[in-house]
């Protein structure tokens, strides 16, 4: 649609002209703001809890259990250098040999999910699949946080509405 | 020919006085839309909508996706 409209623009005399191809999925997907009836409506991006404990494959899980532990958390999200989810840790993998690397411990390739999806879209998916928290993670596989289902539900109730519409 | 930009790129434009013009149907702008961007839906672009623009100053089309 985008290079249509550049094409129609150019062939009125505008001179400089562009196409952010990727489009608003990409833009929402990054976690960016918008503006909108839907822009102040919960999504997961901004229920997701930030100061989730990350870890490293190469960390030894018993370091990994304490940190996640002493933070108030049971579950920890391992990933690169640059922040990209590789894995997840969760309460029975934490529970795991204090020895054994994170690369061994790890449930890895956990679905994710981006920030812009309703939180109602979220709360119904993550009931269904008995899922208790996701990462969210922005367009680049980035970490941007947390959800947990129980969150989730709790803004839902109050968004009845925050679901996508398939127009 | 327009040139194709990323969102770093996008966002460097409209930083110096770019024009962001959305092209899907008017309810979807409605609901969510970039930052600042107009709304002209393609089956309403013609010389009258575009007229609504500055045809001296930059301008970035974008949709929903690639698609």
């Amino acid at each position: 649609m985008s290079p249509r409209a550049a094409a129609r623009l150019e062939q009125f005399d505008f001179t400089e002209v562009y196409e952010y191809r990727a489009g608003k999925l990409d833009w929402m997907a990054a976690g960016l703001a918008t503006e909108g009836e839907n822009a102040a409506r919960p999504r997961a991006g901004t229920v997701a809890r930030t100061d989730v404990p990350i870890c490293g494959v190469d960390d030894r899980l018993g370091d990994v259990r304490e940190r996640t532990q002493a933070a108030g958390w049971d579950v920890a999200v391992v990933t690169n250098a640059s922040r990209v989810v590789v894995g997840m840790l969760r309460a029975q993998e934490l529970a795991g040999d204090a020895d054994v690397l994170v690369e061994r411990a790890m449930r890895p390739g956990p679905s994710t999910f981006r920030p812009y999806v309703p939180i109602k879209e979220m709360a119904d998916y993550m009931s269904e699949h008995k899922l208790d928290s996701s990462p969210i993670t922005t367009s680049d596989g980035s970490l941007a946080g947390v959800l947990f289902r129980a969150d989730a539900v709790r803004e839902a109730e109050g968004c009845p509405d925050c679901v996508r519409k398939m127009i | 020919m327009a040139a194709a930009i990323d969102r770093d790129r996008l966002r460097e434009l409209v930083a110096r006085g770019a024009q962001l013009v959305e092209v899907l149907p008017a309810e979807e702008f409605r609901e969510d839309h970039l930052r600042g961007a107009a709304s002209i839906p393609l089956q309403d672009l013609d010389r009258d909508s575009a007229a609504r623009l500055d045809p001296h100053r930059a301008v970035i089309v974008y949709c929903w996706d690639a698609a």
